[in-house]
């Protein structure tokens, strides 16, 4: 590790911290509908509809709609992948999707998981990105920070039945706050270099032609809407998607940009920013944490390497960019599991077995730290509420947040939530471990081969869609579960967490009294912390020792699979 | 209190063991997921080693795992026998009092010579009877006619007997007390059986104890726990066959076992019990578990000033003499105006004055005409052949003679909340006399302590605004409700609650029973009606209203102790996973032994020693969770910090000196 690395980490990390700030307050202000610099437009959209936005919806009103955009959005895409052949804007004349493929792409892309069973510049049409992929980006993270925002309404009002209109806010969030970034971002990008073109590609001398494509608008949605998926197969990594150390800071930045930001609009909706700070300081400690370890892991090298000759103070660069460097793609492969993101700057089945369980571990903590636009927050909330549930008795009394009591319906909800990654993660896996349809997709024997596994699962479960390469993925086995695996770890997750919040906002907001403890301050940050290692953490021990811990230690022994 | 004694005695604990056994039955442990899960992976566990043992090959290890998991069930059901025997134990004794009844079941009210000789256990609700002196009341019941006195030590454990009579606020009997003169008709109001002592006796036992809101709520938590590490551990068979073999079911079932949250699964049902009996032996009945619970919830605590807040009787504060009289004078003719006046006010006003002057009291004179206080007059006073006419009367009532300097000091008096008495000897107004409410020694402290508690106290009185603001101030109460009618406290009541607050209130008459309803706790006087204990969901059998406050004490204690253990018991995961994951797998994988932190003997003994950690922790926990974790005066962060800084840090560290001890233990033993 060196001070320029971690000059590197420290620089970014507190650039997202000042940017979420103002970034806070103006999302508080777009959900409340205050911000209107398109209102034309806007209230256009809803008459075209015919949605009255300022009728508010009950929880299962709010999942409904949510619902049903996102079915219809589901049908459309699959629709347009699978014909995209006879649609124009396919100046490669690419074929469509076999159905396997386009089932799971179009759930990938719906749930905001952006998981790529397939090689974006070799089969996806011009059309398919941008109409069909693109609009995905934007309608999943608007879908993501409006259930966000409705649990937030549910925590911050006292004896409430509406959440808010999911029209509304998903017309608002993307109007006023991911379309203006995207754009302003999109544009940056280009400035960079990044290709913004309709054309196949640049033909080179010999013959051999370099894709190209619309993709500097769709970088910019993929990394703000925490989507991640890249417009080329190899994402980040690619030089036309990712070209300068700048576009990689701006990334890095858009990346985390929108979790931190929605913890703090979280403070300023409830009335006391301190609840926000709260939750940015517990993910940004996991980020940290994390990236210290996979940076330190990833400085020191593989052993086999050092013992060929290789330089130990180069560290292990296989699999990495050298305009990236180490510091930086282990923060990337921290902020792009913690945020939920899956666009990636390197690869992360070639990192060292403990570098890439950090990722990994990530991803199975529940994409919480800081977790996805809007999933992050609505995913850690879960946590805080079993957190005060615990740690609430000890203080004697029925357990509150926020004032709202925690009783048994919202601890069955949320147990029913935190059920729903480690049944996908270790329950798919254990299977695809014996079952001989899913070993023909793994590449590599022994512990290695089973993170192959795991980590495909926990990134679908997860909804974060990066990958350890050298599984193959488009099969129809791995397209259906891993299909299922995300579409579980969205809804499943998304269904009981809107009940908990119509089941709060309902309840009477008791106001703060010295008999409650404080969800705020460094106790709260280190009980928080430890419920997500304990109850989102700890399931997931045995697997993970079965795949990196044990193939670290092999490594060590000078054993390699 | 001997039930302590007996709790700890012998029978007890043999009976509790008994139990134990017992509550082994499936169907009984259905209603416990976690210590269920558990019985099932030992039965599991042991056929597999009768198996291992019929097909000769080795057994020794899955048994002894076996009969380890079989012990941690064993010391699950016990926890919650002993705790049930405690409270069964007191329960025995109410029980023993109240021996083979018989009641004298009338026909008539109006005829009490006419009855017949019935076994109490007969009696139907709204069945007349006589109670005679030395008879013991056979049921629950309202005294419709007679006064008697009725010795309730059977249930209060006070041994001075207490007034019944019909109608009033003193006409509720209760079964199982003596009546120790004259006589009473009783109307019951609850069938043996289903009377108030038999709920609670039902209560203590844990019978009918149903799951509270809370820990209904902990149940799913431990439930839902329980699932999650059941899909962590079932899947490594299918994980370990793609590089390495899976490890055997024994080995499975220890993991799993031990990573369920067994301790605080075994101790719920212990902690709920004894906080019931903790509330028993306090005096204080619940009559459900639900009540205890929210009594730890309380934000509002509604305290009837008289008697509760203040001694319950205004006393002589302080002589002011008009101008141009001795305070000398003016005590002595007040001493003469309340010779005659028994009630405690009068005879305040005698001792400040002995106190305060050395003025003493004597008889009341031969030849005095004694003017006695009555609500029209509001004058008393003496008259004494060839000394005069001393009067003292309400201040109102001789305005006209009281020269302007002491209306001055009057209406001072009645502005700090004291009340004015005049004092007249001829007519002519001496002085006046302050009767200041005397507020219990040590309230002050009480109210700070419950405000660092987060809990606001209210105080109610009929007093005016004035009055009772000024005593407000001075016990330290936060708000008050002055000139409160029961409609006043019902109304707010109901507002605190609209606001999300939880309110406790005691009361003892039937007015106080529509708000004793509304209240969230609502704790009822043994001496109170009938209403207002039906309307309660306490009752304090010492009618002792400031109880309130301990009883918000042990609600709040009950949840502490589950919050502790449920911590404790989350905690020790981490370590019971650095015993057995690298002891499976170091076999294939020999790098995994530098994770052997605990420096384990074999692979074996660290299995074993982890289940049999696991089991004695439960024992080992017993006492503190029949104690209770308490307070410590702390305020709700500090209390935070220090519970997560002994339970949270504490169960992450114990384990692993535990673990280790145990294997260092087995290692020497050679029993691995």
């Amino acid at each position: 590790m060196t001070l320029i690395g971690w000059a590197q980490i420290a620089f970014l990390l507190t650039l997202v911290l000042a940017t979420a700030v103002p970034l806070g307050r103006y999302i508080a202000a777009v959900a409340e509908g205050r911000v209107g610099f398109l209102r034309p437009l806007e209230t256009g959209f809803y008459r075209t509809a015919g949605v009255d936005p300022a009728q508010g919806m009950g929880w299962q009103r709010y999942v409904l709609a949510m619902l049903a955009l996102n079915a219809a959005g589901f049908l459309l895409l699959y629709a347009l992948l699978r014909a995209q052949a006879w649609l124009p804007l396919n100046p490669a004349e690419l074929p469509g999707l076999s159905p396997w493929l386009a089932f799971n792409t179009a759930i990938s892309f719906v749930t905001n998981t952006n998981w790529q069973a397939y090689s974006g510049e070799t089969a996806m049409s011009h059309l398919s990105q941008m109409a069909g992929l693109a609009v995905q980006n934007f309608l999943s993270a608007a879908t993501g920070i409006a259930l966000a925002l409705a649990l937030t309404r549910a925590l911050a009002a006292g004896g409430v039945q509406a959440l808010g209109n999911f029209w509304a806010d998903l017309v608002r969030i993307t109007l006023y706050l991911l379309l203006p970034l995207a754009l302003l971002l999109g544009m940056l990008l280009v400035a960079q270099g990044v290709p913004q073109t309709l054309s196949a590609g640049a033909t080179l001398e010999g013959g051999e032609v370099l894709p190209l494509g619309p993709a500097a608008f769709q970088v910019a949605i993929k990394q703000l809407g925490t989507n991640g998926g890249g417009f080329f197969g190899v994402n980040s990594a690619h030089p036309f998607e990712n070209p300068t150390a700048i576009t990689n800071l701006l990334q890095l930045w858009a990346i985390l940009a929108l979790p931190f930001a929605l913890t703090l609009t979280f403070g300023r909706m409830v009335g006391d920013m301190r609840q926000g700070w709260a939750l940015s300081a517990v993910m940004m400690l996991f980020v940290i944490a994390g990236t210290a370890l996979a940076y330190a892991a990833e400085a020191a090298g593989n052993p086999l390497h050092i013992a060929a000759g290789l330089n130990p103070a180069d560290g292990n660069m296989e699999g990495k960019e050298v305009r990236h460097g180490i510091a930086l793609s282990a923060l990337w492969a921290v902020a792009t599991t913690g945020a939920s993101n899956g666009s990636v700057n390197a690869m992360h089945d070639s990192f060292t077995p403990l570098g890439g369980l950090v990722p990994m571990f990530l991803i199975q903590l529940g994409e919480v730290l800081p977790g996805g636009v809007g999933s992050g927050l609505y995913g850690i909330m879960v946590f805080v509420l079993l957190a005060v549930f615990v740690a609430g008795l000890m203080v004697g009394r029925t357990p509150e947040y926020l004032g709202k009591k925690i009783q048994a319906r919202e601890v069955k909800l949320a147990m029913l939530a935190v059920l729903v990654v480690p049944l996908c993660v270790l329950g798919f896996s254990a299977v695809a471990a014996v079952l001989p349809a899913a070993l023909a997709s793994v590449q590599d024997a022994g512990p290695h081969g089973l993170s192959e596994i795991l980590y495909a699962y926990s990134s679908a479960a997860g909804n974060n869609g990066s990958a350890f390469a050298g599984l193959t993925a488009d099969t129809p086995y791995m397209n259906t579960t891993l299909g299922i695996a995300m579409l579980l770890g969205r809804y499943a997750i998304i269904v009981p967490v809107l009940a908990i919040a119509g089941s709060l906002a309902a309840k009477p907001r008791a106001p703060d009294s010295a008999g409650s403890f404080p969800t705020h301050g460094p106790l709260f940050v280190g009980l928080l912390s430890g419920i997500i290692l304990i109850l989102g953490g700890l399931q997931f021990l045995p697997a993970l020792f079965l795949g990196p811990v044990a193939e670290h230690f092999a490594l060590m022994a000078g054993q390699t699979f | 209190m001997n039930t302590t004694a007996e709790a700890r005695g012998q029978p007890v604990l043999a009976r509790a063991l008994r139990d134990a056994v017992l509550k082994l039955n499936p169907a009984h442990l259905i209603r416990n997921p976690v210590i269920f899960v558990t019985e099932v992976v030992s039965i599991l566990v042991t056929l597999l080693a009768m198996l291992a043992a019929w097909r000769a090959e080795p057994w020794g290890f899955q048994a002894g795992i076996a009969a380890w998991l079989w012990l941690t069930v064993l010391f699950a059901t016990f926890a919650e026998a002993i705790a049930e025997g405690r409270g069964r134990a007191r329960a025995e004794s109410l029980r023993r009092s109240r021996g083979e009844a018989r009641a004298k079941l009338l026909a008539r009210a109006d005829d009490r010579t006419q009855w017949q000789d019935r076994a109490a256990a007969d009696l139907r609700e709204g069945d007349l009877i006589l109670v005679a002196a030395g008879d013991l009341i056979p049921a629950d019941g309202e005294a419709i006619e007679g006064i008697a006195s009725v010795n309730e030590a059977a249930v209060t454990g006070e041994s001075a007997p207490v007034i019944r009579e019909s109608g009033g606020d003193r006409s509720a009997v209760t079964g199982g007390t003596t009546l120790v003169s004259d006589w009473l008709v009783v109307r019951v109001t609850a069938a043996p059986g289903n009377s108030f002592m038999d709920r609670m006796i039902a209560l203590v036992e844990g019978a009918s104890r149903q799951k509270t809101p809370n820990e209904v709520a902990l149940d799913i938590l431990l439930a839902g726990m329980t699932i999650v590490f059941l899909i962590a551990v079932a899947t490594i068979v299918g994980l370990a066959s793609f590089h390495a073999t899976p490890p055997s079911v024994p080995v499975l079932a220890a993991l799993l076992v031990t990573l369920i949250p067994t301790t605080i699964g075994g101790l719920l049902s212990a902690i709920g019990i004894a906080g019931m009996d903790r509330l028993v032996r306090f005096n204080v009945v619940a009559t459900s578990g639900r009540a205890v619970e929210a009594a730890g919830d309380v934000d509002v605590l509604l305290l009837d000033k008289t008697g509760t807040i203040t001694l319950g009787n205004r006393q002589a504060a302080s002589f002011i003499p008009a101008p141009g009289v001795d305070e000398r004078d003016l005590a002595e003719a007040a001493v003469l105006a309340s010779l005659a006046d028994e009630t405690p006010e009068g005879r305040s006003i005698l001792v400040l004055a002995r106190e305060k002057h050395g003025v003493a009291a004597e008889a009341v004179p031969e030849g005095a005409t004694i003017i006695p206080f009555t609500a029209q007059t509001r004058v008393s006073g003496l008259d004494l052949p060839g000394r005069g006419s001393f009067r003292k009367a309400a201040a109102d009532r001789m305005a006209d003679a009281t020269p302007p300097a002491l209306v001055e000091a009057v209406a001072r008096i009645a502005r700090a909340g004291a009340t004015p008495l005049v004092v007249a000897r001829d007519g002519q107004v001496l002085g006046a006399i302050a009767l200041k409410d005397v507020i219990k020694p040590g309230m002050r402290e009480r109210f700070d302590a419950l405000r660092r508690m987060g809990i606001r106290t209210v105080m109610v009185t009929g007093d005016n605004r004035l009055t009772a603001a000024a005593i407000a101030a001075e016990a330290g109460v936060d708000d008050f409700l002055a000139e409160a009618t029961p409609e006043d406290k019902l109304g707010y009541i109901r507002r605190a609650q609209a606001e999300g607050r939880l309110v406790a209130m005691a009361g003892d008459g039937t007015n106080d029973a529509p708000a004793l309803a509304q209240a969230d706790v609502g704790l009822a006087m043994q001496t109170g009606t009938q209403a207002a204990r039906e309307a309660g969901n306490m009752v304090d059998l010492d009618s002792d209203p400031t109880k309130l406050i301990e009883v918000v004490e042990i609600g709040k204690q009950l949840l502490i102790t589950r919050g502790a253990l449920t911590t404790f018991s989350i905690a020790n995961d981490v370590a019971k996973y650095f015993a057995i994951l690298p002891a499976i797998f170091v076999a294939q994988y020999p790098g995994l032994a530098a994770l052997n932190v605990m420096g384990l003997t074999s692979p074996e003994s660290a299995i074993l020693s982890a289940v049999i950690f696991n089991a004695l922790i439960i024992v080992a926990l017993v006492p503190l969770a029949l104690r209770g974790v308490g307070r410590g005066g702390l305020g709700a962060a500090a209390l935070l910090r220090r519970n997560l800084l002994v339970y949270g840090l504490g169960g992450l560290l114990v384990p692993f000196l535990g673990i280790k001890a145990i294997d260092v233990c087995l290692t020497l033993l050679g029993i691995v």
